[in-house]
């Protein structure tokens, strides 16, 4: 904890990308100089009113944003105390907010002159954007997911190909996330001339998590004009669910300087946080380097990694982005652990309740909602992302409750 | 910058010098700390300088070796599965310094053990057991901070990976506070992955020299003596890592164990790698 609050939540991170104490560079040196041009034309395109302009033009009419900040109004009066609002991405085009971030990269991609385009996926929200961006703007696309994912994931997988993406199964380590990212950077540091990087979460190395925050930034942005219209106030709470943290970042950024606005992370407890058999890095894990930045880690006291477990692939991953990290150290937000068994309660009951299927990530933090909404009163209103749709989880949900299809 | 040459700077320096002196380049041999198991591992690290090793490169074992091919990823699991960890590495370094007073050794690999260990004890650990330097791939200068400068104070080498993406802007900052030696990884790439072609090492030598006096160590794509052979004469050292850890692999039993030809398999590639090495400039 810092002895005193920063002026502004807002400005981080410092030139070196550091978070506080985290954040950072720490990748080979093959692709010190790629980050550092990336940097830079990320820099060039932030002071370039037509990049805005180009990214506004695509949010609008290939995405389809803005999307509605809708009150859940049966939700609400069942748990009978706060006002619960949902930031709808489940209705962006590909289904999820991943779409946005990956909108950005490529036309980054673009200004830089790259011709081909990687990237890693845990649920395949991010495979599935990236490969649609890939094929809106011509670029050839190669997804790396982990193969045990590939199999909770199949309708993804088929998907991504659909939209002409090469999808390689990873099998190394622990066959998911936080190894199709290791294979990813492998294949960018074989193909430096050529290759931009399409990360999908606010983590990695400097520029990384400023960049997909920026990009994600619009779904805070966004809800918080929307619920000024709506309410004509702030809200008490905000709420979405963290895996790396790239659509909770989105959300919380725009509000992190408002000092009456409550910020809370929901992270995937798996079987339990005292199980060991989660992905709750914040709640249970502590500082280390991985991939490229500092940050709260699941590992073991050798430093060696562990292995996340959550039914929600997308959660499925032993860090977590550095400003998240920073965020909880300060204090500035809180960071709860949400069990398999409590995001598929909540993934029926949102079901149900709003005749709205929510992805198991974001199911996630509705079952925080379910825990905290009846203890607030009816005059406080919570804004939540439903950070995607659920259709790609049939399988996996329908296993769980023993339904065979 | 202490520019104080103490302990692990001095072995390398020496070992350099009598390189020199001898008219030849060196090989660096890499292993990973143990694999395929703790013991085995100790019996191969103790027979490399006698198979030719001239400098000797120690991995100590991580589950996300992002920069490494699957021949030293798996290195790293055998040797995890097998129980190791780092205090166990530092402990086979001890073992081995306890006879050997000359040949260098170099740990490589990923920064979260060490840092997870303790910066400040890990160097002073490190040191103790007889550990003459550090190349930690995933800190680049950028980071140093973090454990360059510390190593270097405690009067360890840090060996800096220079890659084809090092050019002249880029160079002067990595050479900066490294020392011992400079190792050219000559592809882009992940270890064990294809390998340069005469020319471009040649091309890549002269701009390293330009910025640097450092011996310089040429990796990446090595696999046999003839390889090995042309990078020594350009290099002043050559360095072999995933085709001595495939011999390894490949001399494991079907559960994985070592067998009693581990140990003769790897040490008679690196008397074929010496071999091509030494004579490489007669």
């Amino acid at each position: 904890m810092t002895s005193s609050a920063p002026n502004s939540f807002r400005a981080l991170p410092d030139p070196d990308g550091h978070f506080g104490n985290f954040g950072g560079r720490f990748v080979a040196e093959t692709l010190m100089p790629l980050i550092l041009d990336l940097e830079q034309a990320y820099k060039d395109a932030k002071a370039d009113p037509a990049f805005k302009k180009e990214m506004d033009y695509y949010l609008r009419h290939y995405v389809g944003r803005e999307n509605p900040l809708y009150f859940a109004e049966r939700l609400s009066d069942h748990l009978g105390g706060a006002k619960i609002y949902f930031k709808r991405e489940d209705l962006n085009h590909t289904g999820a907010h991943k779409i946005n971030n990956c909108i950005g990269q490529i036309l980054l991609a673009k200004r830089m002159g790259k011709t081909r385009i990687i990237a890693e996926t845990g649920a395949g929200q991010h495979g599935v954007a990236t490969a649609t961006v890939c094929a809106r703007f011509g670029l050839p696309c190669t997804v790396y997911m982990g193969s045990k994912d590939i199999e909770r994931q199949s309708p993804n997988v088929f998907r991504m190909k659909l939209l002409g993406a090469e999808v390689k199964p990873v099998v190394s380590g622990s066959n998911s996330l936080k190894d199709a990212m290791n294979e990813a950077l492998r294949d960018w540091v074989t193909n430096v001339e050529d290759t931009f990087y399409i990360i999908g979460t606010a983590a990695g190395p400097h520029p990384y998590p400023e960049l997909v925050r920026d990009f994600q930034s619009v779904i805070g942005n966004e809800a918080r004009e929307q619920i000024m219209e709506a309410e004509g106030r702030l809200p008490d709470q905000v709420v979405a669910a963290v895996g790396g943290g790239s659509n909770a970042i989105g959300l919380f950024h725009p509000f992190l300087d408002d000092k009456g606005v409550e910020v809370v992370g929901v992270e995937a407890a798996g079987h339990g946080v005292h199980t060991g058999n989660h992905a709750a890095s914040l709640s249970a894990g502590r500082p280390g380097v991985l991939h490229g930045n500092r940050t709260y880690l699941l590992m073991d006291d050798d430093g060696q990694i562990k292995e996340a477990d959550s039914i929600s692939a997308g959660l499925d991953y032993p860090g977590i982005g550095p400003e998240h990290s920073w965020l909880k150290d300060i204090g500035r937000a809180r960071y709860e652990p949400i069990t398999d068994k409590e995001a598929l309660e909540a993934f029926k009951l949102c079901s149900e309740l709003e005749g709205i299927i929510p992805a198991l990530e974001c199911s996630h933090a509705i079952a925080q909602i379910m825990k905290e909404a009846p203890k607030m009163g009816k005059d406080k209103i919570i804004v939540m992302c439903l950070s995607g749709r659920g259709d790609k989880d049939i399988f996996t949900v329908a296993e769980a409750l023993g339904v065979e299809l | 910058m202490s520019d104080a040459i103490i302990g692990g700077q001095d072995r390398i320096a020496k070992r350099f010098a009598k390189l020199k002196e001898e008219g030849r380049a060196g090989l660096v041999t890499f292993i990973t700390a143990g694999d395929p198991d703790p013991e085995t591992s100790f019996e191969i690290l103790k027979q490399l300088p006698d198979a030719g090793a001239d400098i000797i490169e120690l991995g100590m074992p991580f589950t996300d070796p992002m920069a490494d091919g699957p021949a030293i990823q798996e290195a790293s699991i055998r040797a995890l599965d097998a129980g190791m960890h780092m205090r166990k590495t530092l402990s086979i370094v001890r073992g081995f310094r306890d006879e050997d007073h000359e040949t260098p050794i170099i740990l490589m690999g990923y920064y979260n053990p060490i840092y997870i260990y303790g910066v400040a004890e890990f160097l002073e650990d490190a040191r103790n057991a007889g550990v003459d330097g550090l190349i930690v791939v995933d800190l680049p200068p950028e980071e140093d901070p973090e454990l360059c400068i510390p190593t270097v104070e405690k009067g360890l080498s840090f060996i800096r990976l220079t890659t084809p993406t090092s050019d002249d802007k880029r160079l002067p900052k990595l050479v900066q506070n490294t020392s011992g030696f400079v190792y050219y990884v000559s592809v882009a790439g992940v270890t064990g992955a294809g390998s340069a072609s005469n020319d471009q090492i040649i091309e890549a030598m002269g701009r390293l020299r330009r910025h640097t006096d450092l011996p310089i160590a040429v990796g990446f794509g090595i696999k046999t003596a003839e390889q090995a052979a042309d990078v020594a004469k350009q290099a002043d050292a050559a360095v072999v890592g995933s085709a001595i850890v495939s011999k390894i692999a490949e001399s494991l039993d079907e559960n994985g164990k070592a067998t009693d030809k581990t140990a003769s398999m790897v040490t008679g590639l690196v008397s074929e790698l010496a071999n091509g090495v030494r004579n490489a400039r007669k």
